[in-house]
């Protein structure tokens, strides 16, 4: 069967299971199949906070970046899975306690103020309004190899989709529908990933195969990867940092108390049934997540050296990386690539007229690998690959047969809606409830606030998209944006808010401010104001990175720690919080006693 | 409150476990995935340095059990202070 076709085939066979399961459940129409009537298991309900999670930052982007950046990359797997560990123990369990339904409830209750709630929400909005962003960059990388067209038309056409299934309820709140997705994007993930490892290795684990050695030699496949991009002038795969240690520490610190503090993410621990179910789902999620996370290294590097074997031949047959006839002739590229070259993710360029694609590091600080490129006629690198399509290009890149090919497809779509569905649902019940009628029009009628709902949705579909067009970076690192923002802001304002019964409305809403404040000034400067290209001010604090070589993408963690002081000199100065809350936060802090949480939301 | 007493010592109880669980979370992955990562890459798991599958592999698998074994030990908390839900 052709390709294409058959692409068609597993996107539209993947869509009518979870099609079919939502009208199965509906049908069915008893509390027991709704996450929030209490009745799923935690295993289930962990597999569907997985599928929630793994979004197109994760799927798509995620193993490409880390190709790119090798050991370095180690921080979004470390951060996005981390941070489960404080989610788990710091927040998931307390949350439930609390009983209420969104975080800016939460906050506005524990701080005893509408201001907090608003300050909240403004946080809110921001990070899932730059979580999205990176999203529709996903979304458009998707669609373009999905339909075969730019990368432009991809996320129009994206936008128009994900905005109908937002609008329909998207697959959310139905738990079996999201365990279909999860059992759907795992297989995407780990068959081509097997399928690579056999090859390479002989070893069926993948996680096992990266650590193993080529099949039929006994050099290690990471050594061979050291090598070979070492050659070539690239940074060596196992040890090139991101930026510098400190770097690589604040930016995994900002993603794990941004996971902490992601609201979507800890809104799905609101509704499980017990305490105890709070925190034993923040394990089975993790369990889930890390199924994808600890495969996405070996796709990485696995990946890495599949696409450096198809350019150069010498990579395989071993030999001289630099001679001539080693690179790949222009007119003999495999079909994935002209493929990959119409969504314009993907250019070759022949910079030296000899018909052949050289690709290599040309900026490199090697001066062994410059002279050998030098002396080779090489006359600068002719191939670019966009970070975020290695994941998806995989299973092209490697040969493999056209239904692992659809598959993939399958799983990366999904991927990319369900997420980005699920962030539209947290910003337009944040705008229409939290907001609209919590604070300024209490009286709103129901139709008023679902139609407040529909059009928030739909206002920061077109933003996202608009700024989705000129992403302020790869899928992964816009993402990585929103964590830090979540993790300057809420995450303090929620930690203080458990464990100090003394912090005040002050101290948290300064603490707030003054925490997104400063990380998105920090950002703003290197990615422009509200991530419009061009208007950034990079001048004015002194370069780029400017404090401690810190990248804006790794500044959350400071932004957090801005927010703890802030907030506890300010508590200092002004009044003690009221009795009751004092004793509302000792009750917090034990299980007895928890409701379920139902009702009017 | 009449658990009064009870609360506070079950609280310095879990404040205890989070410090010791966090203790772990924070030498697994900044301490051997990052600040000394050198020093463990001498060392060989395979074909993998130490220090890059602390990284890419091994801190992930530690988070995993550890949420286990906090929810485990917060259980048997909750049963020995009497506070566990009805």
């Amino acid at each position: 069967m052709e390709l294409q076709t058959t692409i068609y085939l597993m996107v539209g066979l993947s869509f009518s299971i979870y099609i079919g399961i939502a009208i199965w459940a509906r049908a069915g129409s008893t509390s027991e199949f709704y996450s929030a009537g209490g009745a799923v298991h935690p295993v289930l309900n962990g597999m569907a906070t997985g599928a929630d999670w793994m979004s197109a930052a994760s799927f798509i982007s995620m193993a490409g970046l880390i190709a790119n950046m090798g050991y370095g990359g180690g921080l979004f797997l470390m951060g996005w899975t981390g941070g489960y560990v404080l989610l788990a123990m710091l927040l998931a369990p307390y949350l439930r306690k609390f009983g209420k339904f969104t975080v800016p409830q939460f906050i506005g209750d524990r701080f005893y103020s509408k201001g907090a709630a608003v300050v909240a929400v403004l946080c809110l909005l921001t990070a899932s309004l730059t979580y999205i962003i990176g999203q529709m960059t996903g979304v458009g990388v998707a669609f373009a190899r999905f339909l075969g067209v730019s990368s432009e038309t991809g996320i129009y056409v994206g936008m128009g989709i994900v905005f109908l299934y937002a609008v329909f309820g998207g697959m959310k709140g139905i738990t079996y529908t999201q365990v279909a997705q999860y059992v759907v994007l795992i297989l995407a993930y780990t068959v081509p990933a097997i399928f690579i490892s056999l090859q390479l290795t002989g070893v069926a684990i993948p996680q096992l195969g990266l650590g193993s050695t080529m099949a039929g030699t006994d050099v290690s496949l990471l050594m061979k990867l050291d090598s070979v991009v070492t050659d070539l002038g690239f940074g060596k795969y196992t040890t090139t940092t991101a930026g510098s240690t400190l770097n690589m520490f604040v930016y995994t610190m900002s993603l794990m108390i941004g996971t902490a503090g992601l609201p979507h993410v800890i809104m799905r621990f609101f509704t499980v049934p017990t305490v105890k179910d709070a925190r034993a789902s923040a394990g089975w999620a993790l369990v889930f997540i890390a199924l994808l996370y600890t495969t996405a290294p070996a796709v990485a590097a696995m990946a890495k050296l599949n696409l450096h074997a198809t350019i150069n031949s010498a990579v395989n047959a071993g030999g001289d990386l630099y001679a001539p006839e080693a690179s790949l002739k222009a007119d003999a590229q495999p079909d994935w690539m002209k493929r990959w070259e119409k969504t314009g993710l993907l250019k070759f360029e022949d910079k030296n007229g000899d018909g052949r694609i050289q690709y290599y590091n040309d900026k490199t600080k090697n001066p062994e690998a410059a002279a050998k490129a030098a002396a080779a006629g090489w006359k600068g690198n002719e191939l670019s690959v966009n970070a975020d399509i290695i994941v998806l290009a995989n299973p092209e890149i490697a040969l493999l047969p056209n239904w692992v090919i659809g598959l993939v497809a399958a799983g990366g779509l999904a991927a990319a809606l369900s997420t980005a569905a699920g962030l539209l649902m947290a910003i337009s019940s944040a705008i229409s409830h939290d907001l609209i009628k919590g604070i300024f029009v209490p009286d709103i009628s129901e139709k008023g606030e679902l139609m407040a709902g529909k059009i928030a949705m739909a206002v920061s579909i077109v933003v996202a998209g608009y700024l989705g067009l000129n992403p302020p970076g790869f899928a992964a690192g816009t993402v990585a944006l929103a964590f830090g923002i979540a993790a300057s802001s809420l995450f303090p304002a929620i930690m203080m808010g458990i464990f100090s019964k003394k912090m005040n409305k002050e101290g948290a809403m300064a603490g707030m401010l003054a925490g997104l404040f400063i990380t998105l000034f920090y950002v703003f400067a290197h990615k422009g104001l509200f991530f419009i290209k061009g208007t950034g001010y990079l001048d004015l604090i002194g370069g780029p990175n400017p404090f401690f070589g810190i990248t804006p993408e790794a500044f959350g963690a400071i932004g957090a720690l801005v927010n703890f002081a802030v907030a506890f000199l300010v508590d200092k100065m002004t009044p003690e919080p009221p009795e009751h809350i004092q004793h509302m936060v000792e009750a917090v802090r034990i299980p007895r006693g928890s409701k379920i949480v139902n009702g009017a939301h | 409150m009449k658990h009064d007493y009870d609360s506070n010592a079950y609280w310095k109880e879990t404040l205890k476990l989070l410090r010791n669980v966090l203790i772990l979370w924070f030498l697994v992955s900044f301490g051997a995935g990052i600040l000394f990562v050198d020093f463990f890459n001498q060392f060989h798991l395979g074909g993998y340095p130490l220090g890059f599958w602390f990284a890419h592999q091994g801190s992930m698998y530690i988070f995993v059990i550890q949420i286990f074994y906090y929810a485990w030990r917060m259980n048997n908390l909750d049963v020995k202070f009497d506070v566990q839900e009805e």
